[in-house]
């Protein structure tokens, strides 16, 4: 049995103006377990709480009810107080006599009835408290980045920048991402590479940041603190401490026909690559699927002209396991294929291009050497057409596009055409749009600006197909304003695709058991007030594999990420929450409906023997609750069906006690 | 119950701890009325409420059970108040069939912003049950002391 | 009750099973319209005109028989709207008042013979049918 003290606060008039305080430490000294019961002035004044203090010491009390105000607002006072007078401070209930009665009850019978009805059903529940000792896991201090493009970078370098060790995993044999492939950047049109390769720089070169390039994660186990990864390091038959970079073998090898990626296959590579002259680390690889060597055993000319002698045939995959204390989804995105878009001829012309090729074909590093030239005939293009919203907004077929907005076409687009009017006053531009949309910060000035200064043609409508005829692109569209249909003989076609979240989000959100949205982009822990957090403790999200997103927003989100991570790295310890699901290992049949409902993948399974009453042992899959990962919610108690959870804290039969005392 | 020769409901509801408790406190804070008859049960998330405790106020003599969430999409716990939505639409269509008229059970949406649709909502549910009058379809006389 | 025009409107509505509210004017279905400059009102006109009650215009039209019905634009259109059943349904809607409405499946054989392409009688039962 329970000895539980009632103390009944007055709060000025608050509380007292409404309700007789007397009466109810009076009606409440009767309760079970009752054994002391008071009222003053403030409760929670130093002199309150010295109240509560001396009646836990002389009464020998075991649970104490403060009838005061909401529990959101002094449960923690309150808490803290019985922890100085030596009581688990999870053996405070408040009853909340303020918020929820005083100030919204009139009379003073009523309300005094209220009151002692809800101290009841806050005594009822002390009478069921147990002490809860809140669990301690100690953090690992190093982080892990997953994917090194600007999100990734930014968020790696604010991170090593406080001072923690970070490591970086890039599956590509270079971080830089499709930052890397751009030419120049909205609204201020600098230079992509000119902005990005000091940072990457500044990644290699920093003391805290290791960099896995040609890697992906494989595994990842354990939680907020104390993650266990696996890292796989993909052979790239070049030993990366060797290689000095100096590119040698991606001159002299023998094997020149491979579609160039950094380009999006507009040119070619050899089968010895270093991605592009910026690269970091600037290390070359070789790509097994190309090299001769590897596939016949014949050829061996990198090996030869390697003078650092870093080229090894015999490499293997090899995996790294690593602890890190949070993990950052830096994944990105990329364009969506446009092989379902038959009206526009993609698969039919080269001419018609994307708009991340067209970034390629007019940035100085790409196949055309900054030239703005048609793929098929290396002419200089004189119409171009740009079509908006290709596959965005797209709520006709799934498998087509995507119903969201891809945000930064609008921007690229018109980035695009001030610039092809800038250099080459005698193009004819035309966009087509159905909405423009440029909210930020010198955006719509921006565009306006190339409607204005560089006479860019915006037509509101949309291209119905575009046919190849002869050399030229007949573009078939409408104009709404106008009313028209128009017919534009183009030399080049550019869409603007829309964007998806890189495949490999997937499965790693299924390896960090965070959560996804139905297009594959990983869910915030609240839309608006945690948007850099996964609800999955530990797990942080910087850039597109979030949303869309354009540079300064994907830079001013891989910041916030890099401190909140920061903020967990800089703990020595997490205190949990204590009032966390548990499950009775006797009535769990390991059915995993609990692991199915639970939003934080805080619940697992495992075998555990049992003895039977007959001597033998026997196996049994139970669930077990990982307190650090479990956040409370009590989502699982419900779905259980054999009603072996149940949530500390807020118990089932605390809650029934409270509804009993209620219906009294 | 009767006082005074005038019937007066016994409510329980249930208030998630982010936003209808909070929502609830901002009644207070606005002294906006609403029956003294409504008595609130704090819980974690409203997914916290178990079936079994409102068979239990129903059966100890409460004549309306309201639960309280957050809005869908704005669940503290990201997805606790979908399944309070799908759970109670199978509760309550249930005990709609055991006599326990569909007036006397709501799922509500209180943000902690919305203090006057808390204060508002509560007063139109009593109105409502009152109307019904006592429950006795499911309440348990041996519990009656 | 329902006034002519919103009766109108609640018929075609039902006839093509169209929703106007998801179309969100991008106005690809005209961009892609091959009898564009047949037509009086384009197909992204249909749609909206439907939408805003203005269906005696269209009735009055020409345009409702200029459709070639090669559904392009209900290919094409990114929301899933469908335009073109739309417009058959508002022609629909004159044919019927002009009472040489419904073709029934017994009367096909006796239009048959060599000459007559299958897609004309199929184009015929849909416009007919309903």
């Amino acid at each position: 049995m329970q000895r539980i003290g009632v103390f009944v606060c007055h709060c000025g008039t608050n509380i007292a103006g409404t309700i007789d305080v007397k009466a109810v430490a009076e009606a409440l000294k009767n309760e079970p377990g009752v054994v002391f019961s008071t009222d003053y002035q403030y409760m929670c004044s130093q002199a309150g709480q010295d109240i509560i203090k001396n009646a836990i010491a002389e009464h020998k009390l075991t649970g104490i009810v403060v009838c005061s105000c909401s529990p959101r607002m002094h449960e923690n006072t309150f808490r803290k107080t019985a922890a100085a007078a030596g009581l688990n401070s999870y053996m405070v209930e408040i009853a909340n006599i303020r918020e929820q009665c005083s100030w919204v009850h009139k009379e003073m019978p009523v309300g005094t009835e209220k009151a002692i009805i809800l101290g009841k059903a806050a005594v009822a529940k002390v009478n069921l408290n147990a002490p809860l000792t809140p669990g301690e896991s100690p953090v690992t201090k190093r982080a892990l980045v997953i994917g090194g493009g600007i999100a990734g970078i930014q968020t790696a370098l604010d991170i090593a920048d406080a001072g923690f060790p970070v490591d970086i995993v890039e599956t590509k044999p270079t971080i830089g991402g499709k930052m890397a492939q751009l030419d120049k950047t909205f609204p201020t049109l600098d230079c992509a590479a000119c902005i990005l390769t000091p940072k990457m720089v500044e990644v290699a070169q920093h003391e805290n940041i290791r960099i896995f390039s040609y890697s992906e994660v494989s595994e990842i186990k354990g939680f907020v603190g104390n993650f266990d990864v696996t890292i796989k390091r993909r052979a790239r038959y070049v030993k990366e401490d060797l290689c000095t970079g100096c590119g040698a073998c991606t001159e002299k090898c023998p094997q020149k026909k491979v579609p160039n990626e950094f380009n999006l296959g507009m040119d070619n590579r050899r089968a010895i690559y270093i991605p592009f002259a910026q690269a970091v680390p600037k290390v070359a690889t070789i790509d097994a699927d190309y090299c001769t060597m590897l596939k016949t055993g014949k050829c061996g000319v990198c090996s030869k002209v390697c003078t650092a002698g870093a080229i090894d045939y015999q490499a293997k995959d090899e995996f790294v396991e690593e602890k890190y204390g949070a993990i950052v989804a830096a994944t990105g995105f990329n364009p969506i294929s446009m092989d379902k878009f038959d009206e526009y001829a993609y698969s039919q012309s080269k001419d018609v291009i994307t708009s991340l090729e067209f970034e390629r074909l007019t940035n100085a590093a790409g196949p055309t050497a900054g030239k703005l030239l048609r793929p098929s005939d290396g002419e200089h293009p004189h119409t171009i057409v740009f079509v908006q919203c290709v596959g965005s907004r797209c709520a006709a077929c799934a498998e087509k596009g995507k119903e969201y907005c891809s945000k930064i076409c609008c921007m690229y687009t018109a980035k695009h055409a001030m610039l092809t009017r800038d250099k080459y006053p005698d193009t004819d531009v035309y966009v087509f749009y159905i909405d423009v949309r440029t909210p930020g910060k010198a955006f719509d000035e921006f565009y306006r600006r190339a409607v204005e200064e560089y006479g860019v043609h915006y037509i509101k409508g949309m291209v119905g197909k575009v046919s190849p005829e002869g050399n030229k692109l007949k573009v078939q569209a409408s104009d709404l304003i106008a009313g028209k249909q128009l017919h534009i003989d183009a030399d080049l076609v550019v869409l603007a695709a829309a964007i998806e979240p890189d495949k490999s989000a997937r499965p790693l959100a299924t390896m960090l058991t965070a959560s996804m949205d139905t297009n594959d982009f990983f869910t915030e822990a609240h839309p608006k007030l945690r948007p850099v957090e996964s609800p999955t403790a530990g797990v942080f999200l910087s850039g597109t594999c979030q949303g869309p997103k354009d540079i300064p927003e994907t830079v001013s989100q891989a910041g916030a990420a890099a401190s909140k991570v920061i903020g967990l790295l800089a703990k020595d310890k997490l205190t949990g929450n204590p009032c966390v699901a548990h499950s009775d290992e006797n009535m769990c049949n390991g059915c995993s409906t609990c692991g199915n409902v639970c939003p934080y993948g805080a619940i697992t399974y495992e075998d555990k023997e049992f003895r039977m009453p007959d001597r033998t042992t026997k196996m049994r899959r139970i669930a077990v609750v990982n307190e650090a990962v479990c956040q409370g919610c009590g989502c699982c108690t419900v779905a259980c069906m054999s009603g072996a959870m149940d949530l500390k804290g807020f118990m089932n039969k605390q809650i029934m006690a409270e509804v009993d005392a209620i219906c009294k | 119950m009767q006082v005074n020769g005038e019937f007066k409901p016994l409510i329980v509801a249930f208030c998630c701890n982010w936003c209808s408790y909070a929502g609830a406190d901002l009644a207070g804070n606005n002294r906006l009325n609403y029956p003294a008859e409504v008595k609130i049960i704090r819980v974690p998330c409203s997914c916290r409420v178990n079936p079994m405790f409102i068979l239990r106020a129903f059966q100890r003599g409460a004549d309306g059970v309201i639960l309280c969430g957050c809005h869908p999409g704005d669940c503290h716990y990201t997805s606790g108040n979908y399944y309070t939505r799908r759970r109670m639409a199978l509760l309550f269509s249930m005990l709609d069939y055991l006599g326990i008229e569909k007036e006397r059970t709501r799922v509500e949406w209180v943000s902690a912003a919305e203090g006057a649709k808390f204060a508002a909502t509560m007063n139109d549910f009593v109105e409502k049950v009152t109307a019904l009058g006592e429950n006795k379809r499911l309440e348990d006389l041996r519990c009656k002391k | 009750m329902l006034n002519k025009t919103e009766r109108q409107k609640e018929q075609i509505l039902r006839m093509s099973g169209v929703n106007p509210l998801k179309c969100m004017r991008c106005g690809k279905c005209s961009g892609t319209c091959p009898s564009y400059d047949e037509m009086e009102y384009h197909p992204h006109q249909f749609v909206y005109m439907v939408e805003t009650g203005d269906i005696e215009t269209l009735r009055n039209s020409d345009s409702i028989y200029k459709c070639l019905s090669c559904f392009a634009c209900v290919d094409r259109c990114p929301r899933g709207v469908e335009p073109a059943k739309i417009v058959e349904a508002v022609r629909l809607t004159v044919i019927r008042e002009k009472g040489a409405n419904h073709l029934t499946a017994n009367e096909i054989p006796a239009l048959l013979d060599d000459e007559t392409p299958q897609q004309l009688l199929m184009s015929a039962m849909r416009k007919y049918s309903k």
